[in-house]
């Protein structure tokens, strides 16, 4: 166990340090930041202080290392736009699209799994249709446009729920949070519903089809021969076998929402790490944008991370392949 | 003859498909007693399972049970809809299946599958039902049952494995267990292990079963009754011994000259010409004769069914004239009981 844990986090390592280098490549060639940064009127001496001053005028692999170094140092480097340090920045933004993230995933798991595991374990039924229906339109229909949908009838035709923004926040373990109060739930709802769609829509049919091979298996046929009531069938045989492809795309979900729920945010004016990256993209902020990849990276690697280790506890033959 | 504890009377089960119903299961009756063991022998689809499957009402649509009576201590099972069945299931009458490889929950602990099943007719506490199924798993022989019951299945070899299927089956003493080829993934050895252990505890326990099988060695070694189905239909019946040692109908001693243990070695083996025709376009009247050498002008026609002394009986027009001989085994081991 211990040496599994060891060598993935190694694993995870070469991964970062490989996005570094890829990411610090691709922002380089996008251009030179001095460009955009400065009044074009400005004259040549300015401009020279400039570049020096940031470092650009020494060699690539020179300010690689001095990126790397920085770094491991805790520093990422300050932002040309808000002049802040890059770091603080991205942890401003990051509890606003946590629990936009996590609330999204929440929603998307406690009405997917139960709702495929239904049109799974009555497919013929005209319910089990319907749901599949719902999850077609869940992943199909652009998600901007469903936000704006959302807007215009909760929003301005109903009035029950506010348009945007994320309402006020209360500190929680050092994080400003909106969650943690009720109109903080009613600023969130929406956005979250809105990012819920999708992720709803790919594990209902996730669930529904674990649901159906496993409930045409052996071992479930021997439950109901045991004379195991169909709660008990469901509830014990099936839901651990088909967690896995569930688990795997919760995962990822999870952290494809973290990183990219941008256009919710946009949608719904949401101040969270989606947002800053656009921004920092059109002006070319580019401490900004290496760090919040690397961030981006990070997180994918932790979260893999966690999901393999629950994949052991979920199946015991993994858990022997990966301790031999 | 001792009491009746499993009696199936004229039972049809049917496949609905869009060529029309196929008759799956056409008329099979048969009857077991306390603690006796019925071979339900045939080839692949002769409906054999389809038999034991509807017995449990585990029949998934499109097939459904169209007629006939299925006695469990005199009572009639195939009306009973729902939970009621569901409290039939397990605790009265219970099943083991084929391959043991895929009938325990890979990713469940034995402890957890047993207790849930214990759980599913007893009230009783967690502990109180682990405890009765380390009881259940000791009964069947299986050492350290403690440890077992920490297992995964995949940690178990096909033979334990099903002796835990076996174990999960007697949890409630039923009062009939459906085995559908049990041994048939096994290798011969655990298999002799397998059978013996079934023949003991349906002395002990008073069970009774119903082996289904393809295999004529293990019905001869254990079963004290056989029927040999084809085609959806019981071809022949009655006392192990005795069907084995003079078969009445065509097919089954066509089944008995193809075992290669009772064959002259170096010369061909026998076989039964064909294949077993398919549901959906039988011959009218016998649906063996196709394949059948002694096969006449009235096999056109539904044969009767043919009641022998001894308790036997066959469908067929032609049966063969009894041979007087010793009965012969098709194997050295017998695992029939003395009785």
């Amino acid at each position: 166990m211990i040496g599994f844990l060891i060598q993935r986090v190694l694993q995870a390592l070469m991964v970062v340090i490989a996005m570094s280098i890829i990411v610090f490549l691709g922002v380089y060639a996008i251009g030179n930041p001095i460009d955009v940064m400065i009044d074009p009127a400005s004259d040549q001496a300015l401009r020279a202080a400039l570049i020096q001053r940031y470092g650009f005028d020494r060699p690539l692999i020179e300010q690689y290392f001095i990126f790397m170094n920085n770094m491991l140092h805790g520093d990422l480097g300050e932002s040309f736009i808000y002049r802040l340090p890059v770091l603080n920045l991205i942890l401003s933004r990051l509890p606003a699209t946590l629990e936009l993230a996590l609330t999204a995933m929440l929603i998307a798991t406690c009405l997917g799994i139960p709702l495929g595991l239904w049109a799974g374990y009555k497919p013929d039924s005209l319910s089990a249709k319907a749901i599949m229906g719902f999850s077609v339109l869940g992943f199909s229909v652009p998600s901007f446009w469903v936000g704006l949908l959302l807007i215009m009838v909760f929003a301005v035709e109903l009035g029950w729920l506010p348009s945007g923004g994320r309402g006020p926040t209360t500190q929680v373990l050092g994080m400003n949070l909106s969650i943690t109060s009720f109109e903080g739930w009613s600023h969130i709802l929406l956005p979250a519903l809105n990012l819920a769609l999708f992720k709803l829509g790919l594990l209902i049919r996730l669930t529904r089809a674990g649901t159906i091979e496993v409930m045409s298996s052996d071992y479930v046929r021997f439950a109901r021969a045991q004379g195991l009531s169909e709660g008990k069938v469901v509830g014990l045989h099936v839901l651990k076998n088909i967690s896995i492809p569930i688990v795997t795309v919760f995962g990822l979900e999870l952290g494809s929402t973290l990183a990219f729920a941008v256009v919710t945010e946009t949608v719904f004016n949401w101040p969270g790490m989606g947002k800053l990256i656009i921004d920092s993209i059109t002006v070319l902020d580019r401490p900004v944008m290496v760090a919040y990849l690397i961030l981006v990276v990070f997180l994918f690697v932790m979260i893999n991370l966690v999901v393999d280790l629950i994949y052991g506890q979920l199946d015991p033959r993994i858990r022997v392949k990966a301790a031999s | 003859m001792n009491e009746v504890v499993l009696r199936v009377k004229n039972l049809q089960t049917q496949f609905q498909t869009r060529a029309g119903a196929l008759k799956a299961v056409d008329g099979v009756s048969f009857e077991v007693g306390r603690g006796r063991i019925l071979g339900l022998v045939g080839e692949s689809g002769s409906g054999k399972s389809v038999t034991g499957y509807s017995i449990l009402g585990l029949v998934e649509p499109p097939g459904r049970i169209a007629g006939g009576e299925v006695l469990l201590n005199g009572k009639d099972i195939t009306r009973l809809k729902g939970d009621a069945m569901r409290q039939v299931r397990g605790a009265q009458i219970a099943m083991v299946f084929q391959d043991p490889m895929m009938t325990l929950n890979p990713v469940l602990k034995i402890g957890t599958q047993m207790i849930a099943a214990v759980r599913a007719h007893a009230r009783v506490s967690r502990r109180a039902a682990r405890s009765r199924a380390r009881d259940a798993l000791a009964k069947v022989g299986i050492p350290s049952p403690e440890e077992r019951l920490e297992a995964y299945p995949h940690q178990l070899s096909g033979g334990m494995r099903q002796r835990v299927a076996i174990a999960i089956a007697l949890l409630h003493s039923p009062a009939v267990i459906i085995a559908d080829e049990p041994t048939t993934a096994l290798d011969v050895s655990i298999q002799g292990q397998i059978l013996a252990e079934v023949r003991r505890l349906a002395d002990e326990t008073g069970t009774a079963f119903v082996w289904v099988t393809h295999d004529l060695a293990v019905v001869s070694s254990l079963a004290d009754d056989i029927c040999v189905m084809y085609a959806g239909r019981v071809v022949e019946s009655g006392p192990a011994a005795d069907v084995i040692g003079s078969p009445r109908h065509p097919y089954t001693a066509g089944l008995l000259a193809s075992v290669p243990a009772e064959h002259e070695p170096g010369t061909k083996l026998p076989q039964v010409p064909g294949s077993t025709p398919s549901l959906a376009n039988l011959p009218p009247g016998c649906a063996f004769a196709p394949r059948c050498a002694k096969a006449g002008p009235a096999c056109t026609t539904t044969p009767p069914l043919q009641q022998f002394e001894g308790g036997r009986t066959a469908l067929c027009h032609y049966p063969i004239e009894p041979v007087s001989c010793q009965p012969l085994s098709l194997t050295s081991t017998t695992y029939r009981s003395a009785s």
